[in-house]
């Protein structure tokens, strides 16, 4: 029996899991990036992954949204209520996880539509069927919570200096109010009042009952806002 | 999400003579969704998409799409009509080059009005006022709704090969290199476009590129291929940023990153 299925308040569950990326152009070189990983998070925590640069702390969060594919072990998340196994389902489940269940803050945005930011901002809640004005006026309320200057809504990100392509990017990922969220850094490179403010979406989307796992570089970003530590350590022993 | 799929594909195969085209290739399609094929010049993608069009005959292996109004049927067991007629209809097919999928001797206007009038469409202003409004969607100036396709550039031809396309609503649309052969700046906007229509229309698509920025943005779900067979196949960044299979890995590192 799982923890999960027992106690509605885990949102996330991870039983034995284990990542290695084979490099096939260097010779088959294995990296044993994850061993025997076990862990859960409940509603309001937010579990703080610690460890050194190299220990997979960025693969962890990357198994856990479907990302990277896992050796084995199991990923359960809570998903409309129901305890559903990430590893080995079909892409249309992660995706439909990830709409519903699953966001994911990183440090940097990738493949950026050429779409304004106010749309970018817009489109998670789009896609949730939540009316257009009401996307509108959430988008509008976080980019301004963001300091994300008002001249630039209508613009595509790509120009964007990189701090403020950060603070779209955050926007987008933090507009609709995901049950579970996975932070890579995601205060990385900011100045302190956008880190404040970005912190402070953090900890009110814990308050309101996320379930998050962060990694944070900063010991500050840290102490504001985790309920609990998972430390990887950088040495992974064959079995 | 209904639980039918649109297109199931099994044990696919073509051959040339002796030369393998595509071998042994399954897959399930779902509504709404786009997949992404992918592979080097001569992996197969085009062999691929064609049986599964309607164009080419498989040497094996069964394609089954779901129509509106009599479940599930064999793509290649119904008549050459009935598959012309779903070809009219219900699918849309964006050829690389735009001059294959166009008349180059009717205005533009009448390359998508003309869609219409093939599945019955016989009111002249209505059928201008589609075309036009196609015109828009596909950010062709209307203003030039009388000239052939002659006249246009490169990325307004396939933006008006798109519109003509998509004039019957159909629900499942495939693609070969839509974005081949244009400049970076005009691929770029045609992409953002695609984007936007497949989205809003709730578009199912296959589409076959070598280029993995443009699945990177377009497709959900990928499938890699080479020597005409899927080495490879997941949700697209996952296949992206952790590519398996040697081949994968190799073409994943060999582009600039997207
Ligand atoms: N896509 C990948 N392909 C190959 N190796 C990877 C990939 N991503 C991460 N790694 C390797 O996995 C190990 C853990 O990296 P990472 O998870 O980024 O660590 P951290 O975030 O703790 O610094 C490193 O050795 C890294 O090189
Ligand atoms: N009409 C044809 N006659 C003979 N061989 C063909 C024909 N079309 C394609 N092929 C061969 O089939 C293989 C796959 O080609 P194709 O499907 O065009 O690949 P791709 O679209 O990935 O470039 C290649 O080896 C190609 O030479
Ligand atoms: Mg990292
Ligand atoms: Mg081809």
């Amino acid at each position: 029996m799982t923890a999960i299925s027992q106690d509605p308040s885990i949102m996330m569950e991870v039983k034995d899991l284990a990542k290695t990326f084979t490099l096939h152009a260097q010779g088959g070189t294995e990296i044993r990036a994850l061993r025997g990983i076990d862990l859960e998070v409940r509603k309001g925590e937010c579990l703080v992954l610690a460890g050194p640069s190299g220990a997979g702390k960025s693969t962890l969060l990357r198994c856990l949204y479907g990302n990277y594919l896992p050796q084995a072990g199991s990923i359960l998340i809570r998903h409309e209520g129901e305890p559903t196994e990430m590893i080995g389902a079909e892409p249309r489940s992660i995706l439909a996880m990830r709409r519903r269940t699953l966001g994911f803050v990183s440090q940097f945005l990738r493949a950026i539509p050429r779409v304004p930011t106010l749309e970018l901002v817009m489109e998670p809640l789009l896609s949730q069927t939540v009316p257009k004005d009401e996307a509108e006026s959430r988008s509008v309320s976080i980019l301004r919570h963001l300091n994300v200057p008002e001249h630039l809504w209508g613009l595509a990100p790509a120009t964007f200096s990189g701090g403020e392509q950060q603070r779209v990017n955050i926007a987008r990922a933090m507009i609709f109010e995901y049950p579970i969220m996975l932070l890579d850094e995601p205060t990385a490179s900011l100045d302190q009042e956008n880190r404040e403010a970005v912190l402070d979406l953090i900890a009110s989307a814990r308050d309101r009952g996320a379930a998050m796992i962060g990694i944070f570089h900063d010991q500050g970003a840290r102490e504001a806002v985790a309920t609990g530590v998972f430390t990887l350590s950088s040495r992974k022993e064959a079995a | 999400m209904t639980e039918i799929p649109l297109l199931e594909v099994e044990s696919l195969t073509r051959r040339y003579g002796r030369r393998i085209g595509c071998q042994d290739v399954a897959f399930t399609l779902w509504p709404g969704e786009v997949l992404g094929i992918v592979g080097e010049s001569g992996s197969g993608k085009t062999t691929l998409l064609n049986c599964l069009s309607g164009q080419l005959p498989p040497s094996e292996g069964r394609v089954s799409y779901l129509t509106r109004d009599r479940g599930a049927v064999d793509i290649w067991e119904i008549s050459e009509a009935q598959r012309r007629l779903l070809l009219r209809t219900d699918w849309g097919l964006v050829h690389q080059t735009p001059s294959e999928g166009l008349r180059m001797g009717v205005s533009a206007g009448a390359n998508v009005g003309e869609r219409l009038m093939a599945v019955g469409a016989r009111n002249y202003g209505e059928i201008r006022t589609e075309a036009l409004h196609w015109l828009d969607a596909l950010e062709v100036d209307r203003g030039r709704v009388d000239e052939f396709p002659d006249a246009f550039s490169g990325g307004m031809r396939q933006r008006l090969q798109i519109a003509r396309n998509l004039v019957t609503r159909p629900r499942l649309v495939f693609m070969d290199e839509p974005t081949g052969g244009l400049d970076v700046s005009v691929q770029a906007r045609l992409l953002d476009l695609i984007r936007r229509l497949v989205s809003e229309l709730s578009l199912s698509c296959v589409i076959v590129t070598h280029d993995l920025g443009v699945v990177r943005l377009l497709a959900h779900r990928l499938l890699v291929m080479r020597q005409g067979e899927v080495v490879e196949a997941g949700l697209t960044d996952q296949v992206l940023d952790d590519p398996q299979h040697p081949y994968t890995q190799m073409l994943v590192s060999s582009i600039l990153p997207v």
